[in-house]
């Protein structure tokens, strides 16, 4: 089949670095569609820089750390912006991080970079890790503080290479916060992702996947706590265009409180050249109150015939009322039986976090959420 | 046994004249029944008679509405207090099918339980100590602790590990409904064993609901109620069992349709 009549993916084809090409979204477009456009406070439409959001980084000493230019070669090698926001991000920014971890290398503790927002104006970012062939790292985002706040975040991840992130949005109630986060995975590397989305008015995070080789392995975890008044959307896009890749998605949400509204879009395409792929995503949220609202929309596009294995599974409801009933029959307190069941539906997931302190820290948070 | 002239020293669970619904289809109609320390009650009936209404209607399952009726445990209204105010006051059911919780052990299932049980946290060597013999004496492998109840059990280990919970929970009277249901012929002598444990003391009663006189050879019931179209028709000895595992329940399936 030659490259004219090769099939399109309808999903994601529109890509650039010049934030002209998006028109301001109206929220009618299928990609806004879930989101407040009104609650976005003009990131989406030309608003200019006016705060800041401070970036610190605690390095193993394996890695190194540069904040570079605009000019700076390496950026945007990896991820060309996919939306409005993200073209504005990349338009906008001042200074970027880049972490390198050199070939081979292995850092010997995770590397925290902790974004601090200010409290005052519009912020934009961006940041490239870049993880040169057989190196290995952990990397930790950790975001804080009240901001207004785009940004886009290369993963660059080399051949054989291993990376782990952890991105922890735990923003002050007032925060917007738009993100894209896009991996790029050369032949055979790793890269596992595991977001925890909690704070914040607004946020909505666009984790994506691209394959640059065969053999590539890529796992997406997420973790969501929904309050009143809060809206937290993940948007994920695994792209298969290499043979013999696998992605595995698992986002799971609790939401409690009125205008609670989770929004979850999970796209996987598998193009004519990705045989062999192995791929599986799942969403699930927890209602926990009246007047929450999860929205969840699973796309698989599959263009392929020679697949090794394509699932994906959506459920949102409430706390199962025979779980409930069996705990409180062995004398357990409603309230405990609440805490133990919701844990539960988190703690698959949790497990995945390998880091001990950090896998306290999120149990803690989430643990916090519950007692609200 | 139930000498009734003696002063019992255990509890007492009384049923009187309870009617429950599932939605607005009346499913008890009039049950009465008294449950003493030192006793065993044994309730056979056919399919879909209400014997899991019952159990789960007296443990306060929110699927079944009481209409009217009154349950106490020691004089107090067990229909006025929540599910888990009801298994502190001591009462205990094991299900006919127990529910898999998804990402809860075993283990810190049992801890918790056990804690709200006797209001404080048990000492961890005490506990892990008493959880090991409980286990040994069910032949439940000890791997089952760290693993999610229920979740992935065979029928015959769900059911161990009810009679596993009754043993460590201490309940003054406990309604079992089908536990000897889907177990082989190990596992039954093993689970009688530990009801049989359970009734040791003479200070706690038993409702023991099957189809099936095997478990009633190895727990002796008191009394045989049968149970037909939502009430109890009629009650004897244990003599009574036999009968009914001869010549079925078309006579009371007959009589009260
Ligand atoms: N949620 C429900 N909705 C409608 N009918 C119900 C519901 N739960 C129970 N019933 C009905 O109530 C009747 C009694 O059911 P129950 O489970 O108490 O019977 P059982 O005597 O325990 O039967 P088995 O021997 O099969 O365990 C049945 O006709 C059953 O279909
Ligand atoms: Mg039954």
């Amino acid at each position: 089949m030659g490259l004219e009549t090769k099939p399109l993916s309808t999903l994601h084809e529109k890509a650039s670095y010049n934030v002209e090409d998006f028109a301001v979204p109206t929220g009618r477009e299928e990609e806004w569609r879930f989101t407040p456009l009104s609650r976005l406070k003009g990131l989406h439409s030309g608003a200019a820089t006016s705060g800041s959001v401070a970036v610190h980084v605690d390095a193993a000493p394996e890695v190194t750390v540069e904040t570079v230019g605009r000019d700076d070669q390496r950026l945007g090698k990896a991820y060309v912006p996919a939306d409005r926001v993200s073209a504005q991000a990349y338009a906008a920014f001042e200074k970027a991080t880049v972490l390198t971890v050199a070939r081979e290398v292995v850092a010997s503790k995770p590397t925290v970079i902790t974004f601090t927002g200010s409290g005052e104006g519009h912020a934009y970012g961006h940041t490239v890790v870049k993880l040169e062939p057989m190196a290995e790292a952990v990397v930790v985002l950790d975001h804080q503080g009240s901001a207004v706040y785009a940004d886009n975040v290369e993963f660059v991840v080399g051949e054989g290479a291993t990376l782990k992130v952890v991105s922890l949005q735990d923003w002050a109630d007032d925060t917007v916060h738009v993100s894209h986060h896009h991996a790029q995975l050369a032949k055979d590397a790793t890269f596992r992702s595991f977001v925890v989305t909690l704070g914040g008015d607004l946020v909505r995070l666009s984790p994506s996947v691209s394959y640059a080789g065969p053999g590539g392995d890529a796992e997406l975890i997420g973790l969501y706590f929904v309050d009143a008044g809060q809206h937290l959307e993940h948007r994920l896009l695994v792209d298969h265009s290499q043979p013999n890749c696998k992605s595995n998605v698992a986002y799971k949400g609790a939401l409690q409180g009125q205008d609670a509204h989770a929004v979850w879009i999970g796209d996987v395409i598998i193009r004519v050249e990705a045989e062999g792929t192995d791929t599986y995503e799942l969403n699930r949220n927890l209602l926990l109150t009246d007047g929450a609202r999860a929205d969840s929309v699973p796309n698989l596009e599959i263009l392929t015939g020679e697949v090794a294995g394509a699932g994906h599974a959506s459920a949102s409801g409430r706390l199962d009322d025979e779980h409930i009933f069996y705990l409180q029959a062995r004398g357990i307190p409603f309230e405990d039986a609440r805490r133990l069941v919701i844990r539960g539906f988190f703690a698959q997931l949790l497990e995945k976090i390998e880091l001990p302190e950090l896998r306290e820290r999120v149990l803690a948070k989430v643990e916090a959420e519950l007692e609200k | 046994m139930s000498d009734v002239s003696r002063v019992p020293s255990g509890s007492t669970l009384e049923i009187h004249d309870l009617h429950v619904a599932v939605g607005d289809k009346e499913i008890l109609r009039g049950v009465n029944l008294t449950v003493k320390a030192g006793e065993t009650h044994a309730i056979m009936g056919p399919n879909g008679s209400g014997k899991s209404t019952l159990a789960y209607a007296i443990a306060g399952h929110p699927k079944y509405t009481i209409t009217s009726g009154r349950v106490l445990l020691d004089g107090a209204d067990l229909l006025e207090m929540t599910v888990d105010e009801r298994a502190r006051a001591g009462l205990f059911l094991a299900m006919q099918y127990p529910v898999e919780v998804p990402g809860v052990s075993v283990s810190n299932f049992l801890r918790t339980a056990v804690t709200s049980m006797r209001g404080e946290a048990p000492k961890l060597r005490q506990f892990a100590k008493d959880l090991k013999t409980g286990m040994d004496a069910l032949s439940i492998d000890a791997a089952f602790a760290q693993r999610n109840l229920n979740e992935g059990f065979s029928g015959g280990e769900k059911k161990r590990h009810e009679i596993l919970q009754l043993e460590l929970l201490k309940p003054k009277i406990a309604v079992l409904d089908e536990t000897d249901s889907g177990l082989d012929v190990d596992a039954l002598r093993v689970v009688s064993e530990g009801i049989n444990r359970f009734r040791s003391s003479g200070e706690t009663g038993v409702l023991l609901i099957t189809h099936y006189t095997r478990i009633l050879r190895y727990v002796k019931p008191d009394f045989v109620h049968v149970f037909a179209a939502g009430r109890i028709v009629e009650q004897g000895g244990p003599e009574l069992a036999d009968k009914l595992e001869a010549e079925g329940y078309e006579a009371y399936t007959k009589a009260s349709a």
